[in-house]
């Protein structure tokens, strides 16, 4: 009876230990990546771009590398940072993911950064834009753009190009702060002069008291920096009041005239310009085919958000075929680190030392494209690294 | 000239603030019931009114009627099924029903039609500004100054002078009487609440090209609409007509001359009027 007991036992621990590598294998043959992005709420548009352009991309290059499937699991966390940390939470602990990747706006990004850290879990930024986001921690990659890159281009090109005086209008949050001060300094620096300084309040509804300032002001132009959603707002007011005939020009980062955007705004967005790292008009084979082929899936035109999260995918794509199949974070950084490819938006690389997005940034201009409207892009600015932590 | 274009911009924004309250006030005041989810009514005729112009291309102004009798409707439905077991609660009890509400119908639209901003295409005639002796006149502003007074005149003489008017009162301060007297309660009752549904909805779809339109919107402007009955007093229709005037001017004007403080202004007003009127511009102690 006892000797019975005891194969029992050893029987079960045999069984045991057989089944641990087995189950370990069939582990190790996915490669999980958590995808935290909001996909309901007032930042759902970044959520579902990304989300799309991820789709996009594994239908296009399939779903296995290295010998190891690719299982991405989407949770919208409403771009509320306490979802993004308990899902970043969950993702890791339960899920056992390789990566996590998304993060829709800045503090969603911050939440989950220290948990990147003590997991040593990879975090592939896709969207949020401020420039402190890589340096919260060492495992942070970024694909997207940081808000200083697009600012200080278009700051340097208004002085350089006849604007002497600017207005800014600024919805007073981190990000409007951020694109204000990136602008100011650069604008500036170039001979320029600010001559009214506006930050909006950001649950702001009505322009039209600070448009009114801002035509009495009598600038060349006006720096102009909403968080997307605003924007038509902006613009149909800024129409409204007549300033488009004023002969006051729009410039701001191209966060503003989002192709998703752009044609909702109508034709008072004509002749804005702006500096961004992507347009949906952007002239080059790749991006002509990733139009066209986001077009027929999903019924619409790719904004910069998509090609955020098409390029995120891309890095993990190729930081796995680096290893050869090798999936520790340590690893998967060390080859996301300095990797260089073609984008739709242009090339692009990974700088080495901070882990951000070193990108050409254009400058572009609205205008009418076979009856819709597009940010037709002018001058370009190459391999632009983020302002914002050049000085150290 | 300046000083004009704001006031102008003022009072036009004023006069969205009031269309936009006064269906809640002829709720909250005249039925006393507190009903925050006014502004879900709201969004609903601002979407009826984007759906039939952008996508059935109907011309603006015939959608904006429609837009009144869509949230009517949606609040005659919802005034049998559901409030009208809440007219005898706790004011608590209400306020956490329709707060419900609000996100139920954020959730809702949200899925329905999508995050993001819309806009209504306006006809070319209500876009652009006029001139008028150097005063910039927007023309789709002048077009809300005269609908929302021409709706004020109504809205005062239908309380006022007419048979439904004195009927409502009546069922308002005496339900048990006005009934023994052959008034329907239940009658009147569900026809102001649909009818102050369909003020909203109107509203929502004049101040979508203002404002903007999405799905938060019932949640973003609950405070604009509980500010002006707060500050009007909700006794009446005068009350709320000149305090949204005065917090519209007041927001424009503020904004202006000091962007500084721009927000905060609005709220100072209200601060202000309330320290010195505790029930409000035209406020009375409760009849009940």
């Amino acid at each position: 009876m006892l000797m019975g007991r005891r194969t029992l036992l050893q029987a079960a621990c045999i069984a045991l230990a057989t089944a641990a590598p087995i189950a370990a294998a069939q582990a190790q043959e996915t490669f999980k990546v958590g995808l935290i992005v909001p996909m309901t709420g007032g930042q759902a548009s970044t959520g579902k771009q990304i989300d799309n352009a991820i789709k996009l991309y594994i239908k296009k290059h399939g779903d296995t590398v290295a010998g190891k499937k690719i299982e991405v699991i989407l949770k919208d966390d409403a771009a509320i940072p306490d979802n993004t940390k308990r899902m970043a939470q969950e993702l890791i602990v339960n899920d056992k993911v390789n990566v996590i990747a998304g993060f829709g706006i800045t503090p969603a990004a911050l939440a989950a950064a220290p948990l990147a850290t003590q997991a040593k879990v990879p975090q592939v930024v896709m969207a949020a834009g401020t420039s402190i986001i890589t340096e919260r921690s060492p495992y942070i990659v970024r694909t997207s753009f940081t808000l200083a890159q697009s600012s200080t281009i278009i700051g340097d090109w208004a002085a350089k190009n006849g604007i002497k005086k600017v207005a800014t209008l600024t919805s007073d949050y981190a990000p409007g702060n951020d694109a204000l001060a990136a602008f100011k300094q650069h604008f500036t620096a170039g001979g320029g002069a600010i001559v009214e300084e506006i930050k909006v309040p950001l649950a702001n509804p009505d322009f039209a008291p600070f448009l009114q300032r801002m035509k009495d002001a009598k600038p060349d132009a006006m720096f102009v920096f909403v968080p997307a959603g605003q924007g038509g707002s902006f613009m149909k007011q800024f129409a409204e009041r007549g300033l488009d005939k004023s002969g006051i020009k729009v410039i701001g980062p191209g966060d503003v005239m989002d192709d998703d955007l752009l044609n909702s705004m109508g034709d008072a967005a004509l002749g804005v310009v702006t500096a961004h790292m992507y347009s949906a008009a952007h002239p080059s084979a790749m991006n002509k085919e990733f139009v066209a082929t986001y077009k027929k899936d999903f019924g619409q035109r790719p904004g910069f958000m998509a090609v955020g999260g098409y390029d995120g995918i891309h890095l993990i794509y190729e930081a796995l075929k680096k290893t050869g199949g090798k999936t520790d974070g340590d690893s998967l950084l060390a080859a996301m680190k300095g990797m260089s490819w073609e984008s739709p938006r242009g090339p692009i690389s990974i700088d080495p030392e901070t882990r951000d997005i070193v990108q050409d940034i254009y400058i572009r201009k609205v205008e009418k494209v076979d009856g819709e409207l597009y940010n037709i892009e002018f001058a370009k600015f190459d391999a632009v690294k983020d302002p914002g932590k050049t000085k150290k | 000239m300046t000083f004009l274009t704001i006031l102008f911009d003022g009072v036009a924004y004023g006069m969205l603030l009031f269309v936009l309250a006064c269906g809640l006030a002829v709720t909250l005041g005249l039925m006393n019931f507190v009903n925050l989810a006014h502004g879900a009514f709201a969004m609903a005729g601002g979407y009826v009114c984007a759906v039939l112009v952008n996508t059935s291309g109907w011309p603006f102004f015939a959608a904006l009627p429609i837009a009144f009798l869509a949230s009517a409707l949606i609040g005659a439905v919802f005034e049998r099924l559901l409030y009208r077991h809440l007219y005898d609660r706790s004011h608590l009890d209400q306020v956490l029903f329709s707060v419900g509400l609000v996100f139920m119908s954020v959730a809702a639209v949200d899925f329905i039609m999508g995050s993001s901003r819309i806009f209504i295409k306006l006809p070319d005639a209500l876009q652009g500004q006029i001139d008028l002796f150097g005063i910039g006149i927007g023309r789709y502003r002048l077009m809300i100054i005269v609908i929302c007074g021409l709706l004020t005149v109504a809205l005062q003489l239908t309380l006022a002078k007419t048979r439904f008017g004195s009927r409502l009162r009546a069922a308002v301060d005496d339900p048990r009487v006005a009934a023994g007297l052959g008034i329907n309660v239940p009658q009147v009752f569900a026809l102001t609440f649909a009818f102050g549904c369909g003020l909203a909805g109107f509203g929502g779809a004049l101040s979508a090209e203002i404002l903007g339109l999405d799905p938060y919107f019932p949640l973003k402007f609950m405070i604009y609409f509980l500010i002006v009955v707060t500050v009007g007093g909700s006794s009446s229709i005068t009350g709320p007509f000149l305090a949204s005037l005065l917090l519209g001017i007041g927001d424009v004007a503020g904004k202006y001359y000091f962007p500084k403080l721009g927000p905060f202004v609005i709220y100072t007003i209200m601060i202000v009027i309330l320290i010195w009127r505790p029930n409000g511009l035209f406020g009375r102690t409760a009849a009940r």
